[in-house]
């Protein structure tokens, strides 16, 4: 059943000439493409959300078992969503098809499948659009670019629309700004109205509606795992630290992916963060009902994401904190930034959010209350309140990975930076076309990072695979630091498959073993539990530039 | 969020814009304004034919004085037969504007109708003395 | 395929014209169908930016080219990543006035290694920059068939066109950059394979068009073929003015080169050259990146069924209570 691993060797044979034929009649043959595809939603899940026509079915199936009248229920769900949305409408009839972000997409780097053009993956869908909602297409059709609603188009568009992970880059070089996120999101929303939706998606969410997380943590396990982590911190560091849940009349919820207390290499970044809230005295608390900060709902429709978002501010409100704090995640903050305040707020029942320990007023999040960790950490470092060696870090050489939400929907770019100078000794960046706003995706974001798409994602995280590489036989770089869950579960065996000298690690993870933390025992460790190296020959190599 | 008032302020930017052909000259009231060269002919007996056909000069007397101006400064070349068989001296100064003397009512009416800049002329040759 | 349909069907306009004015059909080719095409253009556009607008924007979807403003000591970018109306204003200004955005255009190639490489490639933001200044100043020149007196200003831009003082009349560069640059245009979608498989019948046709007028309008000024202009104005002023007239004696070739403007502007609402309105109103680049200082409003922001606490709390009460969790309701 499960497809054959193809090699680096064998994969990195690309073919970019796309041929003559036509591409409106094309056919996907899912047998044959196993590898670059993911699993239908299992009707359990589907069903226990509400999501519609829950059913058996595999998209390996001649027969999708679609609803009779799939193609009214699309034609409906489209004009609907043109109705709601005018990025939509405009990015459906503005495209000049220049070209300009053809190679700019992860995936047609690293498969050279023609659809996987940006404007390609668009026009799966705007060919339909013209051929029924345009005056022109109606009376030309396939002279005016139209095309008719089938199975295959259908099938074509469940195949491409879940190889996009929704990153943004194209967005970038498109002279009109066109945002084919937004297109994939409206492919999927339309998608899924026939009850075509994949598992990694569905799944994650029946399970953060149900417990708060998309693993399926329940509150006691939640727990467990947050006190296991305070002991594991106490072991390596010899200091006890405090970790509340629930607590009510905290001045902070801290909200964080929930593969951050399940992942690893994320895991050590959790310790980052216990270390250093315990360090300045942080008056915090953990929430194991709003115990996920990012949301697969982003990956599903806009009710969706809505539905699981509304979480934290409920439970803002019901605990009485004064703002919010989220942690190392990626889309989670695409949520957070561009969604949150919109969809569930206004957060009039908090306070504009102040630093307790510098005084610092985090004016740019006034009216959302949420602040980025990367903000917070930034701010405590540039006025000296932790003490820090950066020698600790010494047996890293770093690199740093943008990941697409923070970089493209929110413009973190300088903060983690100054975090990471901050904390290492030993700073290399990637090529000025792979990082900051041109950064390329890990290549399984947007809930395609599955076992059985493992093709496309070694494809799509092949570019950023690749810059990694260059800066590792360049400066030696050994550790890949990040600041998205989804990054730190599948940068892993991306850096296996294509540089297996390069680890993948947390932001707060370097900022944890840099800690100088009171009371700490003599022979502690960093977090990893290696004991620290090189700090003779700390500072004296070239460093990287901010 | 809808920016309504900005969308229409940018329609009503574009609809000053591309409807300016229709309302410009009405509002400089100058939209039936054709121009109406004269010819004041200097008194030189015999000169009432032009060099060319006037369909021809109306469009493309440029190409001819171009034509004149480079046989006779490059070539030395100064006689003109015209497709009736007269004979000219290839000639601004004199040819051409002892029969059009007056630049003000003649040449400019057009150019300027037109924008046309004529110091492709008027560079090199000294403007004539208006005495008409 | 596309191309050579595309082709075909100028070739047809431009024999559709010839005929129709050989048939002393000037009335329809000078007055009739020009005012139509002027009609169809100006509301047209309007129509469809009113379609657009109908549409909300329901959320603040910016798309972050550099810094956001944060902390005060972080150099916020706020010509790539706005927060300001001021910084928006700049960004769409660079984006309109000389596309910013293509202009961080790269190629990529894979090398050996494997390495991928991204290199230059500004070609494509110089054609597109230099064919649309040319357009634009090639219109602006042209109203000195309808503006009586002719304004200053495009006295002025015609003398700066004609700065190379070479042939008689002046050459334009702007018409030469114009026939170039679409040249350049149709030649990439033609040799480049990616583009050439994107490409649709609408990508090539109005490169056509436009090189078929390009191309009539330069036989008009510099070769045998040129018109009375005096008549070409009369009749212009005339279909301005609404006083349409039709003077005697005006060459085939002007009606041909009308009649082809006409089907632009005619084509142009219902086509992808709506990207001229539609560069003013994309979400991702007209938007300010000050999400979490101001929040925006969706007009249909609908309740939705949310998980909520009582009722999480009743289903994981007993579990919550052996972990020693705080409880609302014991």
């Amino acid at each position: 059943m499960s497809a054959k691993k193809p090699t680096p060797a064998d994969l990195i044979q690309i073919d970019f000439n796309p041929g003559k034929k036509d591409w409106m009649d094309a056919k996907i043959d899912f047998e044959k493409k196993r590898g670059n595809w993911n699993y239908q939603v299992l009707p359990k899940s589907a069903e226990y959300v509400g999501m519609p026509y829950p059913r058996k079915w595999s998209p390996a199936d001649e027969d999708w078992k679609l609803p009779d009248n799939w193609q009214k229920i699309i034609f409906e769900g489209l004009r609907d969503r043109l109705d709601k949305y005018r990025s939509f409408k405009i990015f459906m009839d503005i495209c000049v098809r220049c070209g300009a972000c053809a190679d700019k997409c992860h995936f047609f780097i690293g498969s050279g499948d023609p659809k996987n053009m940006p404007v390609l993956r668009a026009e799966l869908l705007r060919s339909v659009y013209r051929n029924d909602f345009t005056a022109a297409g109606k009376i030309f059709g396939s002279l005016a670019g139209g095309r008719k609603l089938t199975v295959d188009v259908l099938k074509e568009w469940f195949y491409y629309f879940f190889q996009c992970t929704e990153c943004r880059r194209c967005s970038v070089f498109c002279p009109y700004g066109i945002d084919t996120a937004e297109i994939t999101m409206m492919g999927r929303e339309l998608l899924d109205l026939v009850g075509l939706n994949i598992d990694w998606i569905g799944t994650p969410i029946a399970n953060c509606h149900r417990t708060g997380n998309h693993l399926g943590v329940q509150p006691h396990g939640f727990k467990d795992s947050i006190d296991f982590a305070v002991d594991d911190l106490e072991d390596i560091t010899g200091v006890r630290a405090e970790a509340p849940i629930n607590k009510k009349g905290a001045e902070i919820l801290f909200v964080i992916p929930s593969a951050d207390y399940f992942g690893d290499p994320h895991y050590f970044g959790l310790l980052g963060y216990i270390a250093l809230f315990h360090e300045i005295g942080l008056d915090y608390t953990f929430s194991a009902y709003a115990s996920e900060g990012g949301n697969f709902g982003l990956f599903h429709s806009n009710e969706m994401m809505k539905r699981l978002n509304g979480k934290i501010y409920n439970e803002a409100k019901r605990l009485g904190v004064k703002w919010i704090l989220g942690g190392e995640c990626g889309h989670m903050w695409r949520v957070l930034h561009q969604y949150m305040d919109t969809m569930s707020g206004p957060a009039d029942f908090m306070e504009e959010p102040v630093s307790p320990i510098t005084g610092t007023k985090f004016e740019n999040s006034k009216s959302t209350k949420m602040i980025h960790i990367c903000e917070f950490t930034a701010d405590l470092i540039k006025h000296n309140k932790i003490k820090l060696d950066k020698s600790r870090n010494d047996q890293w050489r770093v690199t740093y990975h943008d990941s697409c939400n923070p970089a493209r929907a929110m413009g973190l770019l300088d903060e983690p930076r100054y975090v990471i100078n901050g904390v290492c000794n030993h700073f290399f960046e990637m090529p000025e076309n792979t990082i900051r706003e041109q950064t390329f995706c890990c290549g399984s974001g947007a809930g395609i990072g599955t076992d059985e798409n493992f093709e496309m994602r070694m494809r799509g995280g092949m570019p950023r695979a690749n810059a990694v590489q260059y800066v590792h036989e360049k400066h030696n770089v050994n550790l890949l630091a990040c600041i998205c869950a989804i990054d730190k579960a599948t940068l892993p065996p991306l850096m296996e498959y294509w540089v297996p000298e390069v680890e993948v690690g947390a932001i707060h993870e370097l900022v944890g073993n840099a800690l100088v933390m009171k009371g700490e025992k003599k022979d502690r460790t960093d977090l990893r539990g290696e004991p620290f190296v090189g700090t003779e020959t700390a500072g004296k190599e070239e460093e990287a530039n901010v | 969020m809808y920016d309504a008032s900005k969308i229409i302020l940018g329609i009503l930017i574009f609809l000053v814009l591309a409807t300016s052909p229709f309302w410009y000259s009405k509002a400089t009231g100058q939209s039936d304004y054709l121009p109406d060269p004269v010819i004041l002919t200097k008194d030189t007996p015999g000169k009432d034919v032009c060099v060319m056909p006037t369909d021809y000069m109306r469009s493309s007397h440029m190409d001819l004085l171009n034509d004149w101006r480079n046989s006779v400064v490059r070539d030395g070349e100064r006689k003109f037969v015209s497709p009736n068989g007269h004979e000219y001296k290839k000639s601004l100064s004199n040819t051409c504007m002892d029969c059009h003397a007056n630049k003000t009512e003649f040449c400019d009416k057009c150019h300027n109708y037109m924008a046309v800049d004529d110091q492709t002329c008027w560079s090199c040759h000294v403007e004539p003395k208006e005495e008409l | 395929m596309k191309a050579l349909y595309s082709f075909f069907a100028v070739i047809i306009l431009i024999a559709l014209a010839y005929l129709g004015i050989t048939a002393d059909m000037t009335t329809f080719f000078g007055l009739v169908l020009p005012y139509i095409a002027a009609a169809a253009f100006i509301f047209g556009v309007a129509y469809r930016i009113l379609i657009w607008a109908k549409s909300p924007v329901p959320f603040k979807i910016t798309t972050t080219c550099g810094q956001q403003k944060s902390l005060p000591w972080i150099k916020n970018s706020n010509l790539e990543s706005p927060h300001t109306t001021l910084g928006v204003i700049g960004r769409m200004a660079l984006e309109v006035l000389f596309f910013r955005s293509l202009f961080r255009n790269t190629k990529m190639s894979l090398k050996d290694g494997p390495k991928i490489v991204y290199g230059e490639n500004k070609w494509l933001w110089l054609a597109g920059l230099v064919f649309h200044w040319s357009f634009l100043i090639v219109i602006i020149r042209h109203l000195r068939f309808f503006f009586e007196p002719v304004p200053e200003f495009i006295l002025l831009i015609q003398s700066l066109d004609g700065l190379l003082e070479i042939y008689v009349p002046v050459l334009y560069m702007t018409g030469v950059a114009l026939l170039m640059s679409v040249t350049y245009l149709y030649l990439r979608r033609a040799l480049i394979p990616q583009i050439n498989y994107i490409s649709l019948i609408s990508d090539y046709f109005p490169l056509f068009l436009i090189m078929a007028i390009a191309i009539t309008g330069a036989l008009m000024r510099y070769t045998p073929l040129r018109v009375d202009i005096i008549k070409v104005k009369e009749l212009a002023m005339g279909l301005g003015s609404f006083n349409p007239v039709v003077p005697e004696g005006i060459g085939a070739i002007f009606f041909i080169h009308l009649f082809l403007i006409s089907v632009l502007l005619i084509y142009f609402p219902m086509s992808k050259l709506m990207h001229m309105a539609g560069i003013f109103m994309s979400p991702t680049r007209n938007m300010k990146n000050d999400n979490r200082m101001k929040r925006h409003i969706n007009p249909w922001n609908y309740p939705v069924d949310t998980h909520s606490y009582e009722d999480w709390e009743d289903e994981f009460r007993d579990v919550m209570k052996e972990a020693g969790l705080p409880l609302e309701k014991e």
